[in-house]
This record gives structure tokens, C-alpha cells and sequence, in this order.
């Protein structure tokens, strides 16, 4: 009798994510070590601050479930930036800038998506290599210096509210909205899901496994485009180093959030909660002044602690 | 390159002519073309600088090669090269004795290279992942340790490991000669350099013919390690000084010499002799940029396609072989 409830007690442990556990530990933890964690007012600089990891780790996730990564997203998202504001201070209107940076990260998705599916290249050097080509024609059209002079219609789009939401929450929601329907919802997600898993069934079910995966990586793209504005208005500038190793909290909240490396077994919500976890982390350090390289190992760490949590998981 | 190495790699345009032909080749024509671009190519000084940064390119490339060789990649090397620099400085100007750096600099290094093995034959993660990873914890511990600060000013017996001469030759070349030769006989020569390579081609059919595989990727990513801590000493030496950023930009390099020296990504081929003339190749490249006077944001760029063209006729070779 003890021994049943014993059993049901540790098969129902082992059906809560790894990644919840992870993020109650990091929420209690810094609610403990320092008063100012748990105020209204820093859970909602928290919350908002986590959208422009959420737009990253959306496709992040997508990618990863193919078996791909995509390590120029950082550099890509910069880029994006610099081409949004460039556009915006050169003709005065915000939907050009908007249009420019989308641009950018299309074509970047694209090139990434015919270099992995049409060229075979592996991923992580495709997108290493198209990483220098984004990090490098991010300093040579500004020369090393930030773009300022942003308009404030573009600066009230990270500041602003609507019905009393924070607008980045509404941008984030609606993102995350859009990624769940392709991928749980569509033919696409289908694909997607036997591109990690299966890809000769997508093949012998008739389905351009090749148009597919390019379409996975201009989605990545585009998202990162799209994430431009947001950090363009954030910062109120654009600068050739601002994205700079963001794919790594994206790949990071990815892998906190249970999406494997293999087999192609993904889960939306978990990235989604990987990225809180990455948020209350970068925050509960911030309180407690930890420098921000600093911070960066210790999100190394936690990507170590939850992995080993998976392993073991999956073994027992 | 002897016949002999190039009969075993497996990769040839045509039957008769040794791949590693093309790319000296490719070095030689690419050194002509600046002999006539620039009046200050070809003097001897300029010369010494391209064969000393060839050394220091290669040095960190030679390990690599062997993670590359057995389908893996090693993503840390940069910033295990900073972190190694910046421990290895603070112990030469703290404790005043370089052989205790030179001791901290390569264990540093080397200790890196086991973690990376660790979490590659251990805990089963992708290499790149892995290696990632390790990037960004060095990183994060590299900035924290030195808090902005530069150390700087090494004894003299010390700096002579980067900027010292022996009969004319810089001694950096020396290194790069030593391990040149350490690396392919270790390669070429060894049971468990074969055994690298058996790891590389088909990691199943290594195991079951008695291969210890796991023990053998500890190796390769350790020895990525030490020769990345190595390179640090000799980049310490020759700079000067040491800061947090050191390495940011000497992983990306490393794994295009590699790549352009014939090692495939997809592992069990490839020479150390070919990553030499990948080194060389690409020293020149930023050579001829920086006497040409184009702007340095140009580097990244320029490697970023130079890697992709690399990987890409890596693939497209293998699928005429195949």
C-alpha cells in the first residue's frame, strides 16, 4: 500500500517538467535572498524585459526541433536593428524602418535556410558563418558607432501601454499566438515535427522536407526582424554590438524548457517558461549586482543543472 | 605534404594529385597576387609577422583538428584562450615566476578540455551545444576574475616565447614546427591517432571493433584544450598584456583553418600538415587586407565566408567521391 503510493507519489514528480521545478527553486530562492525580488514592480519590469527573449526562443525552438540551430539570430536581430534605424532616421517613417528590418531578417533566414537545406551544410556552421557575415556588416555600415536620433513613435512602442498592457507583453503574446497555431495547428507543424523526428516519412508522404526547413529558418528570421523593433525601441538607438550573444539566453531558455537536441521532441510552453527562468535569473543577479558576463555563466550553469535533471529523468 | 598522408585521406579532386597540392597551391598564388597588390608584402619583416601569426593560428587550429577529426567541434577554444592568458598573467606578475604561468596557463587550458569531454562522452550533449556552452561559462568567469582590469608588463625571458628570434626565425615558428611534427606523427603514426581518425569515420564500427571511444574524445578535447592554453602563453607573450576580451575573435579563424586545410566536419579526414596551410591561407587573406587598408570591421565578414565556401566544397567533394 505504501509501496503504490510511494510509486504514484514519484510518477507524478516525474510528470512535473523539469523546467518548472528549475523555475519555482530560482523564484523562491531570490524571494528569500532579497526583498526587492518579489515587488509588483519588478515582476513587471521582469515580464517585460523577458519579450525580446520570448521572440527569440520562439523560433529557437522551432529550429532546434528540426535537429538545426540557428547561432546568427543575435547577430541577425543587431543587424536588423541597424537597418530599422537607419531607414527610420533617412526617410522620417517608422513603417519604412519597420519594413527594413523585417527585410533583413528574411533575407538572413533565407540564405540560412538554402544553406542548410539546399547546400547541406550543417546548421551550426552555416549559421556560424552567416553570424560573422551579420556581426561583420553590422560594423561596417555604422563604422563601430550607434545609430541615434530615433523617432519617439518608434521609442513609445517598448514604453507604451494599451488597455493598461505594457505593448512589448501584447507584441510577445501575439507572437507566441502565431508560433503555437503554425506548430500545433498547421501542416507546417506537422512538418516540423517529422523534420526532427522522421524526415523520410515527410519525404514519402510527398511533403518538400527541403522547402520546409528553408521556410523554418526565414521564420527564424523574420521573428529576429521582427524582435529589431523591439530592441531598437528598448534602447532608443541601434548599436553594431547590441544583439551580440543573445541566441545564447535564446538556445539557453530552449534547452531549460526541455526541447531536445535530438529526435525532434519540442515543447512551446516550455521554452516560454525556460525564458522566464532565464529572465528571473538576469534579474534576481541584477538586485544582487552581479556583473552581466557573470550572469551569463551562471545561465551556463543552469542550462548544465537542468540537462542533467532531463538525463537522469529520462534514465530512471 | 608527402604523398604517403595524402593517399589515406580519402577526399581528391582527381586521382592523382594530392588535395593538400591545391591549397599550397592556392597559398602560393594568393601570396603572388600580393606580391604585386602591395610594395610591403614581400619584405622580409612582413613575412616574419605572416609566419609568426601563421603559428599562432595554427597552434590553436592543431587541436581543434583532432575534435574535427572525430566529427565533433570545439566552439571554446577563443575564450579558453582568455581565460587561460588571464590566469596564466596574473600568476606570472603574482607569484614572479613565468614557469609556474607557463604550468597554470596550459593546465587551465587543458582542464577546460576535459570539462568540454565531459559533457560530450558523459553527459551525451552535442559537441557544439557542449562547447557553446563552455564559451560563454569561460566568458562570464574570464570578465568576472579580472573586473575590467589589464594586467600588463611580463619579464623579458618570458616575452621572448612571442616576440624572441633564433637564427632570424621568429621562436613562435619553432613552436609551430615542433607541433607540426608532434600532431602528425600523433596522427598519422599512432594506434590511438588511427583510432581518432576510426572514431571520426563510423563512432558504432570503432566501438565494436574495440576502440575505447569515450576515452578517445576525452583525449582530442583535452589536447584542444592545452594547445589552446599553450597558444595563450605565446599570445601573452608577444601582446604583453592580458584583458578579459583576448579571445573574442580567434575562434571563428581557428575552425575556418581547419576547414580550408581539408579536415571534413563530418569527421575521420583530414591532416595537421593541411591545417597549417589552412592557417596560412587565411593569415594572408587578413594580411593582404590590412596592407590593402580595408577597414578591419571587414575580418568577421570576410571569415564568416570564407567558412561557409570551405564547408561547402567539403560537401561538395564528398558527394562527387561518393
Amino acid at each position: 500500500m505504501t509501496a503504490q503510493a510511494m510509486r504514484q507519489g514519484v510518477s507524478l514528480l516525474a510528470r512535473i517538467p523539469g523546467v518548472a521545478i528549475v523555475l519555482a527553486l530560482l523564484i523562491v530562492g531570490f524571494t528569500l535572498a532579497n526583498p526587492n525580488f518579489a515587488t509588483p514592480g519588478n515582476i513587471a519590469n521582469l515580464l517585460v524585459q523577458s519579450t525580446l527573449l520570448t521572440l527569440l526562443a520562439l523560433p529557437t525552438t522551432v529550429v532546434i526541433m528540426t535537429e538545426g540551430l540557428d547561432l546568427s539570430i543575435g547577430a541577425v536581430l543587431t543587424l536588423a536593428s541597424i537597418a530599422l534605424a537607419l531607414t527610420v532616421v533617412a526617410t522620417g517613417s517608422a513603417a519604412l524602418g519597420i519594413l527594413a528590418g523585417l527585410a533583413v531578417g528574411l533575407g538572413f533566414g533565407l540564405l540560412n535556410g538554402v544553406l542548410v537545406a539546399s547546400l547541406n551544410l550543417p546548421p551550426f556552421i552555416a549559421t556560424l558563418g552567416t553570424l560573422g557575415i551579420a556581426q561583420g556588416l553590422s560594423l561596417v555600415v555604422t563604422d563601430g558607432q550607434s545609430v541615434v536620433g530615433i523617432p519617439s513613435s518608434i521609442e513609445r512602442i517598448y514604453s507604451g501601454t494599451l488597455l493598461g498592457i505594457p505593448v512589448p507583453i501584447l507584441l510577445a503574446a501575439a507572437a507566441y499566438g502565431v508560433v503555437h497555431v503554425l506548430l500545433y495547428r498547421t501542416r507546417f507543424g506537422v512538418a516540423v515535427f517529422a523534420l526532427g523526428g522522421n524526415r523520410e516519412a515527410l519525404r514519402l508522404a510527398g511533403v518538400s522536407d527541403r522547402a520546409m526547413l528553408i521556410a523554418v529558418y526565414a521564420l527564424s528570421g523574420l521573428i529576429a526582424g521582427f524582435a529589431a523593433l523591439l530592441m531598437t525601441a528598448r534602447l532608443n538607438a541601434a548599436h553594431p554590438t547590441a544583439g551580440l550573444g543573445l541566441e545564447f539566453d535564446a538556445i539557453a531558455a530552449v534547452a531549460v524548457g526541455g526541447t531536445s537536441f535530438e529526435r525532434g521532441n519540442g515543447w512551446l510552453f516550455g521554452s516560454l517558461l525556460g525564458v522566464i527562468a532565464v529572465g528571473v535569473l538576469r534579474n534576481g543577479l541584477n538586485l544582487a549586482a552581479v556583473p552581466s558576463s557573470t550572469q551569463v555563466a551562471c545561465i551556463g550553469a543552469l542550462v548544465i543543472v537542468a540537462l542533467f535533471i532531463d538525463a537522469l529523468r529520462s534514465r530512471a | 605534404m608527402s604523398l604517403e598522408t595524402a593517399s589515406r585521406a580519402p577526399l581528391t579532386f582527381t586521382r592523382h594529385v594530392p588535395p593538400g597540392a591545391y591549397r599550397l597551391l592556392a597559398a602560393i598564388v594568393l601570396a603572388l597576387a600580393l606580391t604585386f597588390a602591395s610594395d610591403v608584402f614581400p619584405t622580409w619583416g612582413n613575412l616574419l609577422n605572416v609566419l609568426r601569426q601563421t603559428a599562432l593560428l595554427f597552434l590553436i587550429a592543431s587541436g581543434l583538428t583532432l575534435v574535427i577529426l572525430t566529427a565533433g567541434l570545439d566552439l571554446s577554444v577563443g575564450a579558453n584562450v582568455a581565460l587561460s592568458a588571464c590566469l596564466a598573467a596574473s600568476v606570472i606578475k603574482g607569484a614572479g615566476s613565468p614557469w609556474l604561468g607557463v604550468l597554470v596557463g596550459v593546465g587551465c587550458g587543458s582542464l577546460v578540455g576535459l570539462f568540454n569531454g565531459t559533457l560530450v562522452t558523459l553527459l551525451r550533449i552535442p559537441s557544439f551545444i557542449a562547447t557553446y556552452g563552455t564559451m560563454w561559462i569561460l566568458t562570464g568567469i574570464t570578465y568576472y576574475y579580472m573586473g575590467g582590469e589589464t594586467i600588463h608588463g611580463f619579464p623579458p625571458g618570458f616575452r621572448q616565447f612571442g616576440i624572441g628570434y633564433l637564427f632570424g626565425i621568429p621562436i613562435p615558428v619553432y613552436v609551430m614546427i615542433l607541433f607540426l611534427a608532434i600532431g602528425t606523427f600523433f596522427a598519422e603514426r599512432t594506434v590511438w591517432g588511427r583510432q581518432v581518425y576510426a572514431v571520426g569515420a563510423n563512432p558504432e564500427a570503432a566501438r565494436l571493433s574495440g576502440v575505447p571511444v569515450e576515452r578517445r574524445l576525452l583525449l582530442v578535447y583535452a589536447v584542444s584544450g592545452a594547445m589552446a592554453g599553450l597558444a595563450s602563453l605565446i599570445i601573452l607573450a608577444r601582446i604583453n598584456s592580458a584583458q578579459g576580451d583576448l579571445g573574442e575573435d580567434l575562434t571563428l579563424p581557428a575552425i575556418a583553418a581547419v576547414l580550408i586545410g581539408g579536415t571534413s566536419l563530418f569527421g575521420g579526414s583530414g591532416t595537421v600538415s593541411g591545417t597549417l596551410i589552412g592557417a596560412l591561407i587565411l593569415t594572408l587573406v587578413v594580411n593582404g587586407m590590412n596592407l590593402l587598408q580595408i577597414n578591419a570591421s571587414w575580418q568577421p565578414l570576410a571569415t564568416g565566408v570564407i567558412v561557409l565556401l570551405a564547408v561547402w566544397i567539403d560537401i561538395a567533394t564528398r558527394r562527387d567521391t561518393d
